[in-house]
């Protein structure tokens, strides 16, 4: 869709040359947690400072992203600035057997950013599905959970709406060692 | 936050699928019928309002390295401390106060499940409040490139 014109031949390239520094790679990966360059060529730059070729870094994020290891490139919005202030984490406690059947359909409902299993911690944490709803207001937010809960005949489950009133910190995840 | 139309399409038009090739802006300035400076100076300036906090790649966390969620009970009066205690830990990228008894929700990231099982012993200890650790089972979905709803956000 927004794919450039020469980019389709990019993934062959690493096969060819064979010998792709695993260093480069790495220090690639450090560097794109911190984003894209904005640079009139972001690639070259990522290739100057890791050591890698302009056509290497971009080889290996078309690789990346087919494999799955990348799995948005574009902009990472903060909504809270945007005026997403009303953040809402909804736990529930499913039975075992129906946790897999309801997160799926949680999964599909627009206003639903977020949705995975974790395990319970008894007796504290009882719940074990986990939805998050980004929302515009703390009504709206209320409004929305209502209307879950009667299409969906939740109303007798378990759950908690956890609003959060505070960002301490938000940002890209950083997996590649920095010591 | 206002932002003008052309931001707007900017976010929604390349929050997935940037283009990788040698001159990525100028092939997103044309998609949008502004210039390539334009594009940058744009995306600059987001960056600097904090509407964007980076152009870039979201790893999948599972492949990436290690991640876990955890939360921990803060008595009230002592929640920026203990939030600011939690960010100096290593690897922290998420940690929101929510209303509810474990009252700081914090996401750890690590190269591995051994040094981040490390890192959240030593903070707990630390930190001497009951923690909550839990992992993802599954991810139903796991995306935050959602449509941004301009309507209501005006």
């Amino acid at each position: 869709m927004n794919q450039c014109a020469s980019a389709d031949h990019l993934h062959v390239v690493a096969g060819e040359s064979g010998v792709v520094s695993a260093w480069g790679l790495l220090r690639l990966r450090k560097q794109l947690e911190q984003g894209l360059p904005l640079t009139a060529r972001p690639y070259q730059t990522l290739a100057e400072r890791t050591g890698l070729s302009e056509r290497e870094v971009m080889s290996a994020i078309t690789q990346w992203q087919e494999q799955g290891l990348i799995k948005r490139f574009g902009l990472v919005v903060k909504h809270r600035t945007l005026g997403y202030t009303a953040n809402a984490m909804v736990v529930w406690n499913i039975p075992d057997e129906q946790v897999q059947a309801l997160g799926k359909i949680m999964a599909d409902i627009p206003f639903i950013t977020l949705c995975y299993q974790r395990p319970r911690q008894l007796p504290d944490w009882p719940y074990n599905l986990f939805c998050m709803i980004h929302g515009t207001s703390r009504v709206r937010v209320l409004a929305q959970l209502d209307s879950l809960i009667a299409e969906h005949n939740l109303q007798n489950v378990q759950h908690s709406v956890l609003f959060s009133n505070k960002a301490y910190r938000q940002r890209g995840g950083r997996y590649v060692s920095h010591d | 936050m206002r932002l003008d139309h052309t931001d707007q399409q900017l976010i929604n038009h390349f929050q997935r699928h940037l283009p990788v090739c040698e001159r990525p802006y100028l092939e997103m300035s044309r998609q949008l019928g502004i210039s390539e400076k334009d594009v940058i100076e744009r995306l600059q300036s987001l960056q600097s309002r904090d509407v964007v906090g980076r152009v870039g790649p979201v790893f999948e966390h599972s492949q990436a390295g290690a991640s876990l969620l955890a939360a921990v009970a803060a008595p009230e009066e002592q929640i920026d401390l203990v939030a600011a205690r939690i960010n100096r830990a290593p690897g922290v990228n998420h940690n929101y106060a929510r209303e509810h008894t474990y009252n700081l929700w914090f996401v750890m990231t690590a190269p591995d499940n051994e040094s981040l099982e490390e890192h959240l012993d030593k903070l707990e200890q630390e930190l001497r409040l009951p923690m909550l650790r839990l992992p993802m089972i599954e991810g139903y979905h796991i995306d935050l490139g959602f449509d941004i709803d301009w309507g209501a956000l005006s």
